[in-house]
């Protein structure tokens, strides 16, 4: 019989101790010096690798970020499946074709309503779909004093979380920003009369 | 092959070495027979009895104690005992798993083990399913079912992961095992309707049929009419929610009539609320649901089918896992709340419906063990989840809308509350714009059985929101605190020192992923050098190169495999991995075949294998040899 000058006895060996286990053999190590300096960043599409050899980077790296956040499309990113994409990406475009529905809530009442925002034009349609939905009044708006003297003023949460005036903006604004209604009463609604 | 036994892969797939695999073929001159099965011999079984010599009384017993391995790892370690064990572990094994479909041919895994009755085979990498590798790459099945079609006839069940699955294929498995049982395709492509057509009538033991995630070409044909029509079938899974065609409803219907095994079953966008009714009412015994649409667009009154159907799954008193809800009603909701108490798992990660609506379902879900959801459950949703369902195993949070807001709606306040609520967390997968330390550290801290952390930060290099600093420390903290931590993904702003992290603490990590992160060839090294049972390591878009590769050498061997794409690698440094190590098979794959600079590595996958380069792959792929 001819013996592979690589025939590994070990595997034949019997010994005590768990099948695997061994002494660690070490490694002679591979010590590859490299004075070579990073190569240059040639992927000008993958926004995301910058070159950063020192700490240094860091913090100018963190500025940019927050001065301009990557909002390029960077293929493969986020790491979400294309089954899982198109399933999504289908819906969200039938939501906005189908209208714009928030919620409305007013003081007092038992139950919300929703109305679909692209359906109206601009704040005078909007304003008395609410009115005649709820049956109130919201009064004259002005821009220095919002809705003077009405029982209900109608504000909105917008983006940022915060309660706003119904009327502030522009329209279309409005429209981006708005996420659900409340028909306040008109005693709460006094420090949100005032624009920022 | 150099063997290098300090950090022995668990997932070892090799076969042994070359004087070893001669004693198969061999026949070892035994004049002993008869006691017992015979094993190993190719010949007519001897009529003279003779007395049998101990060693073959070794392997009768060794057989029969072996056959109760059912642990792949454990029967990897028994067959490196000698060759009497590895010999008889072959005999015995009966579930064959391929972690790499290109690491061993199909000859010789099946010269190997010749008795196996379900086979288990992966394919692309994971990075594939995100568009960074080209659609024709490779991860053939049919060599695969080629081999097997003469090799295991027996064959019971065939599992399937990012394979490429033809027609064809499907229809010489059909053929060639009459007793198949099971059959489960996860992320793969290359087939259609017709396909399954040839599975449900020609696979008559048939019991599971799961198509999950992959895409299925709609042929136009009727498959679900092709089960066999008059008598039951042996039906306990179908799945096939991923496959979107047309339904016939009363073929459906009938099938699951005639199924009274069935206890999963999965539906696709093509069945209405109305015959989702219609089907359950058939199956009550049924425990895992996908409701498919949930959607009624004929409704002449909305929500006219709610009754009905929340009397229809309250009869389901087995029903332990929901899913599905693509195109929900919100109308439907209320329909499920009776169930909702008995449910281990719920997937409403298709359902974009308001967070109110979800956090309504989710109080009443006390047993949830596994849940899958879209971010806009924002942080309160969380925080409801948080504070109902203190038996949560798994959660993942997807992405709406991946480029939306700066803000996001699931941030660190989220994290945080489940954290907080959700002491026995195992596994998490959570999409975000941005991330805080302090989130990240509390949930090292709060839930010390994490086995799988994934935190994708969505937003490129973003710190730590509050304070303005890298994720260092939370990440440090996961690997720090969490001891049973085996799998981990990595975003944000991160530098060498969280790699420093990993490596030191991360003793356990088999699969690390890793993006847009690291300041240098240091922050691989540590990985590299530190992570003995790493298995899995994909790496994109960071600026690791040539010497981080290189650091390496020591361990690739040992594990299944390396990606690493828009690096910093160079043709020349990953020459010198192929020259070092000449049993690892080493992929360069361009972007794009047109443009060619030469002194670039788009992509390089590297894995390690016993039959050297493979002849199909395409021509943006260079195996360098």
């Amino acid at each position: 019989m001819a013996f592979d000058k690589e025939l590994n006895l070990e595997a034949t060996e019997l010994r005590l101790g768990l099948p695997g286990t061994k002494e660690s053999e070490k490694q002679p190590t591979i010590a590859i010096k490299s004075n070579k300096r990073a190569l240059p960043n040639f992927n000008e599409e993958s926004c995301g690798s910058k070159e950063n050899s020192n700490a240094s980077h860091l913090i100018q790296k963190r500025d940019q970020e927050i001065a301009s956040p990557a909002k390029a499309q960077v293929v493969g990113w986020p790491p979400v499946r294309s089954y899982r994409k198109n399933c999504l990406q289908l819906k969200k475009m039938e939501a906005e074709a189908a209208g714009m529905y928030v919620k409305v809530s007013m003081d007092g009442a038992p139950y919300l309503r929703k109305i679909d925002l692209k359906v109206y034009k601009g704040y005078p349609e909007l304003l008395k779909a609410l009115e005649e939905m709820f049956k109130f009044s919201a009064g004259e708006y002005s821009e220095r004093e919002g809705y003077n003297g009405s029982e209900f003023v109608p504000t909105y949460e917008d983006k940022d979380g915060d309660w706003m005036l119904v009327g502030d903006v522009p329209w279309d604004m409005f429209l981006c920003s708005c996420k659900r209604l409340r028909i306040m009463k008109g005693s709460e609604a006094k420090g949100l009369g005032c624009a920022v | 092959m150099r063997k290098d036994r300090t950090g022995i892969s668990q997932d070892d797939d090799r076969s042994p070495p070359a004087d070893l695999r001669g004693a198969e073929s061999s026949n070892k001159t035994r004049n002993c027979c008869g006691v017992g099965s015979v094993s190993g011999s190719t010949g007519p079984i001897s009529m003279e009895f003779q007395a049998p010599c101990p060693d073959q009384v070794l392997e009768n017993v060794l057989e029969n104690v072996l056959q109760f391995l059912s642990s792949r790892r454990d029967r990897n370690a028994a067959s490196l005992v000698c060759k009497s064990w590895w010999r008889v572990e072959a005999l015995t094994r009966s579930d064959l798993y391929i972690g790499n479909c290109y690491s061993v041919s199909p000859r010789r895994a099946m010269s190997r083990f010749s008795r196996v009755q379900s086979v288990s085979i992966k394919g692309r990498p994971r990075f594939a399913d995100f568009n960074l590798m080209p659609i024709d790459w490779g991860a053939h099945f049919t060599p695969w079912v080629t081999a097997m079609a003469s090799a295991y006839p027996w064959l019971e069940k065939v599992y399937l992961k990012r394979m490429s699955v033809t027609d064809d294929d499907l229809a010489l498995l059909a053929e060639s095992f009459p007793s198949f049982k099971e059959l489960v395709i996860v992320c793969c492509d290359g087939f259609s309707t017709s396909g399954l057509a040839i599975v449900a009538s020609d696979c008559r033991q048939l019991k599971v049929l799961d198509l999950i995630e992959s895409e299925v070409t709609d042929d136009d044909v009727d498959w679900i009419a092709c089960f066999p029509e008059s008598g039951a079938t042996c039906l306990e899974s179908l799945i096939f929610d991923c496959v979107e065609c047309s339904i016939n409803f009363d073929a459906l219907e009938s099938l699951v009539v005639r199924s009274p095994s069935l206890k999963k079953l999965r539906l696709n966008c093509n069945v209405s609320i109305g015959q989702l009714c219609r089907l359950i009412v058939r199956a009550p015994q049924l425990t895992h649901l996908g409701t498919g649409s949930y959607s009624s667009p004929d409704d002449a009154v909305p929500g006219e089918h709610a009754s009905d159907l929340q009397s229809a799954l309250s009869a389901c008193k087995s029903l332990v896992c929901l899913s599905g809800f693509k195109e929900m009603l919100p109308d439907y909701l209320p329909a499920i709340y009776p169930v909702c108490a008995n449910l281990t798992s719920l997937n409403f990660s298709y359902a974009n419906i308001h967070s109110d609506q979800i956090i309504s379902v989710i109080f009443h879900c006390h047993n949830l063990q596994v849940l899958w959801v879209l971010d806009s459950i924002r942080d309160e949703g969380l925080q409801a989840v948080a504070s109902t369902c203190k038996d949560l195993r798994e959660l993942r949070v997807f992405p709406l809308d991946a480029r939306g807001d700066n803000e996001g709606p699931v941030s660190d306040v989220g994290l945080q509350a489940i954290s907080e609520g959700c002491r026995k967390l195992r596994s998490i997968l959570y999409f975000c714009q941005h991330m805080t330390n302090a989130a990240v550290i509390a949930m090292s801290r709060n839930c010390p059985d994490l086995e799988v952390f994934r935190l994708c930060i969505i937003a490129l290099h973003s710190p730590d929101h509050v304070t303005g600093k890298p994720m260092d420390e939370g990440f440090g903290a996961i690997v720090m605190n969490c001891k049973k931590l085996t799998r981990l993904a990595v975003s944000g702003l991160l530098t060498d020192r969280a790699f420093g992290y990993i490596g030191k603490y991360g003793k356990l990590l088999r699969t690390l992923s890793v993006a847009f992160a690291g300041d240098s060839d240091m922050g691989l090294k540590y990985v590299l050098e530190g992570c003995p049972r790493l298995q899995k390591l994909e790496i994109r878009d960071s600026p690791f190169g040539d010497a981080a590769l290189h650091s390496g050498l020591h361990h690739y061997y040992n594990m299944r495999f390396l990606w690493m794409s828009s690096c910093r690698l160079s043709p020349k440094g990953c020459q010198e991995i192929v020259r070092a190590l000449p049993r690892l098979v080493v992929e360069v794959i361009k972007h794009d075949v047109a443009v060619c600079p030469d002194d670039t590595v788009d992509i390089l996958y590297m894995y390690r294998s016993l039959e050297g380069p493979r002849d199909d792959a395409p021509k943006v792929v260079t195996i360098l040899q």
